[in-house]
């Protein structure tokens, strides 16, 4: 009996020892930030455009991990950020909407300087600080840190900036999916 | 003799090696222009030190290192510099590369050489410094600036081996072979050299057995300083660096790990010489020796300044009529050159002049038949079959997992495939594409701190403004209640009082003004933005308090300016927000004690 008695004892005593070292653990460690707000935010391209109608990419990744919005919003992620956000979510594949924004190639802004008035709308409305400038002096961007966003043209009194395909470098380059040259044979297959 | 180590695979392609070993190198002419890229090895081009229309001297430095993993460019030969434009590059994509156009003025007229006659007294810091500033390049393909390699950090103290590779071991390809044959004196010079720069206690050069005489040359040369000469066994890839420094010390390095950590250090015989010919006679590298072969007339080596022109190299041994592309590298590890008018880099050992009678075009690729050669050839001991499965189906992840950057790209699997697959295709799409992906991540962390700096930088110029206004309002009030209280002639102790009760007051105010901002954002902003905000607000509550004090609070640091990089925000935020706590504190207890003087 009084075998019983301690075995009960000491798991009661057990259990409450790591009850309390796992109630000071999951206060001590506790993960601060939504981590699925950060996976998903790592996923997108962070391009900052707003054509997911969000105000910037985390925004979208935390309407999207409340389920509150579609995985293929974002068209800077292009088809491959949908397949990501599928797979991190759970969900079935889901193309680009026929009307709504279709990906494109990446491209940077370039301001035409000697257009340029010196306006600073376009500083205001980089969301990642990419041009330089200030009042009554020639803009620039910066192209590396530039994203892509397009969310400066349209504030630009003069439309001077536009759009150009980042330059092709031996940095930057790639090698080709290999293929099967195709040989014209049509004098040789009529036969 | 010692005993050689195996590495696993390996293939024994025909050698083609004896159309081009058998006469002597040549000196090229010297072409009346020479294009000189600036981007002779990994890392970043050059930066040009020249200017168009200057005249220099043969080995003057043209355009100097940038960045770690550059190399410097020299003038292969006096004349003038009539441009420095984009020109064709001996590189795969076919892209333009700024190069330094130089015409020759046919004088050859040196700039004053500088040897380092006392090396041997010199460390190996030094030694390293000065190849540096030669533009030595590992000259066996990968062009890897040398000093680097005897700079690294070695992993056992001094070095255990230097291993020399002369194994040579790609078909047609024999630059190393008559350079051994040639000139084992001035490379034994260079060998000693290296080993003085990285202490090695014991030099092993190893060169494959079907080049007798290089082994014979070399063996004559290395007695009188103590190397040894391996004869290693013909068989593909061997004079991989990983492989020859397995078959002679029989360690195998694994990826990703340094050689020297393993005590070994791996030099090519053609960079050695060119170390000896900088530290010795003062010639930076500005010529090398290039294999000329394949559907050539009269295959040979020749001697040819960096810059030299492709064609002009090709048109010494006359190309055959049906040749329909040159192969620079060998035939298993090579890549077709998109545009012969490019200039001869540091990379160049080999043109091969490929035609359709000599090279019958490869026949199309069929399905993997999952027969397990390739997997038995590799050297790496990869499963190429599998490999190929998950870049051909770009599924990247699963490559890298089974190990894609080990390959070295030897060929050997494409080489047995039976079914005619070309592999290392395939590898190097999938690795161009994970570096691709790799450099999209990057640059998509960075516009997500900048973005978020950003934001962080709107939130803090509001709050500041905010505090702004609540310091004028507050003191517009103080003036008014000095002026009120003066009027009604209240006690004179009593004014700081007040002006403290309203300033606390539109400090209240501005807080309840900035205090949603951080909550309404707080998701976008991490705890370190968060920190930063408060400190800044603190940095005006305290700047507030100084003013209002502004004889008690002399002792108050200057605010520090913000961080404009994103990358040490938290750092910097924790130190601005301990001073100004530290300077609110202070000014709070100088206020205090303002208060209590006068109370007496
Ligand atoms: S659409 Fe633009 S803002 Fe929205 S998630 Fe994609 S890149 Fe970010
Ligand atoms: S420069 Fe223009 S396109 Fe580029 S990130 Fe800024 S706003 Fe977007
Ligand atoms: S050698 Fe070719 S066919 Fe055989 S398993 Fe490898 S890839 Fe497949
Ligand atoms: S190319 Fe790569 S996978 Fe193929 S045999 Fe060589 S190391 Fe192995």
């Amino acid at each position: 009996m009084s075998q019983l008695l301690i075995a009960v004892a000491l798991m009661l005593l057990l259990a409450l020892l790591l009850g309390a070292i796992l109630g000071y653990a999951s206060v001590r460690f506790r993960v601060k930030a939504d981590p699925l707000v950060d996976k998903i935010d790592a996923i997108l391209p962070q391009t900052q455009c707003g054509q997911c109608s969000h105000p910037g990419c985390r925004p979208y990744a935390e309407a999207l991990a409340a389920g509150s919005d579609d995985i293929n919003k974002c068209p800077p992620g292009g088809e491959d950020g949908i397949r990501k956000l599928a797979e991190l979510l759970g969900v079935e594949f889901k193309p680009f909407g026929a009307d709504a924004p279709q990906p494109k190639a990446k491209a940077v802004a370039l301001i035409d300087e000697a257009t340029c008035i010196g306006c600073t709308l376009c500083i205001q409305a980089c969301p990642v600080d990419a041009i330089l400038g200030a009042a009554k002096q020639m803009h620039t961007v910066i192209a590396s840190e530039c994203t892509g966003c397009e969310l400066c043209l349209a504030p630009c009194p003069v439309d001077c900036i536009r759009m150009i395909p980042p330059g092709s470098e031996l940095t930057n380059w790639k090698w080709r999916y290999p293929t099967i040259p195709i040989r014209n044979v049509s004098s040789g297959a009529t036969r | 003799m010692m005993p050689l180590f195996d590495f696993p695979g390996g293939i024994h392609p025909p050698e083609n090696k004896a159309q081009s070993s058998a006469t002597p190198i040549r000196q090229a002419p010297l072409p009346p222009q020479l294009h000189v890229a600036l981007r002779q090895s990994m890392g970043n081009a050059a930066r040009p030190c020249v200017a168009i229309g200057d005249r220099v001297a043969k080995g003057q430095l043209i355009a100097s290192a940038d960045g770690r993993l550059s190399a410097a460019v020299h003038a292969p030969t006096s004349g003038v510099v009539s441009a420095i434009a984009p020109q064709p590059f001996a590189h795969p994509s076919g892209l333009p590369e700024l190069a330094i156009t130089l015409d020759s003025d046919g004088e050859e007229r040196w700039i004053e050489r500088q040897p380092l006659h006392d090396w041997q007294q010199r460390s190996g810091a030094k030694i390293r410094d000065f190849l540096a500033q030669m533009g030595i390049v590992g000259l066996g393909g990968a062009v890897f600036p040398s000093h680097l390699k005897l700079g690294l950090k070695l992993g056992v103290s001094p070095l255990e081996t230097l291993v020399i590779n002369g194994a040579e071991c790609e078909p047609y390809i024999s630059c190393d072979d008559r350079l051994m044959r040639e000139r084992a004196d001035a490379i034994c010079d260079g060998i000693a050299v290296t080993r003085h720069a990285l202490q090695a206690r014991q030099v092993l050069i190893g060169i494959e057995d079907n080049k007798p005489q290089a082994i014979a040359a070399m063996q004559a040369a290395a007695a009188a300083h103590g190397f040894g000469v391996v004869a290693v066994p013909t068989k593909y890839p061997s004079g991989g660096a990983k492989q020859l420094i397995r078959i002679l010390t029989g360690k195998a390095i694994p990826h990703g790990v340094r050689a020297t950590e393993h005590g070994v250090q791996c030099f090519n015989v053609a960079t050695v010489y060119a170390i000896g010919r900088a530290v010795l006679h003062g010639e930076p590298l500005i010529s090398r020796i290039v294999t000329l072969t394949g559907a050539v007339e009269a295959a040979a080596n020749v001697e040819a300044l960096i810059g030299t022109p492709l064609d002009q190299l090709l048109a010494l041994v006359r190309p055959h009529r049906d040749s329909h592309e040159v192969v620079m590298g060998g035939p298993l590890m090579g890549f077709t050159l998109p545009d012969l008018a490019a200039g001869l880099t540091k990379a160049g050992n080999c043109l091969l002049v490929k035609s359709p009678a000599l090279f019958p075009p490869r026949p199309p690729a069929q399905a993997c038949i999952r027969c397990g050669d390739c997997a038995s050839a590799c050297p790496v001991s990869l499963q190429p079959m599998d490999l190929f499965w998950f870049a051909k189906a770009k599924n990247f992840d699963k490559a890298q997992q089974w190990q894609l950057f080990d390959c070295i790209e030897c060929g050997a699997c494409s080489y047995v495939c039976p079914s005619q697959i070309p592999l290392v295709d395939y590898y190097r799409f999938a690795k161009s594409e994970i570096w691709a992906a790799e450099r999209d991540k990057n640059a998509a962390n960075l516009a997500r701190q900048r973005h978020e700096f950003r934001q962080f930088r709107l939130q803090r110029d509001k709050a500041e403004k905010a505090q702004r206004l609540a310091d004028k309002a507050a003191q517009a009030a103080a003036r008014q209640a000095a002026s009120h209280s003066a009027a009604a002639n209240v006690a004179p102790a009593s004014d700081p009082k007040q002006a403290a009760i309203a300033a606390a007051m539109a400090r209240a105010a501005a807080q309840r003004e900035a205090a949603p901002l951080p909550e309404q954002h707080s998701s976008g902003l991490n705890d370190a933005k968060q920190a930063a905000i408060a400190a800044a607000m603190a940095r005006a509550a305290a700047r507030k308090a100084a003013a209002d004090e502004a004889k008690a609070a002399s002792g108050q640091p200057p605010a520090p300016p913000p961080s404009s990089s994103g990358l040490d925000d938290a750092k910097q935020a924790a130190i601005a927000a301990a001073m100004a706590r530290a300077a609110a504190r202070k000014a709070a207890a100088d206020q205090a004690r303002a208060n209590q003087q006068p109370d007496p």
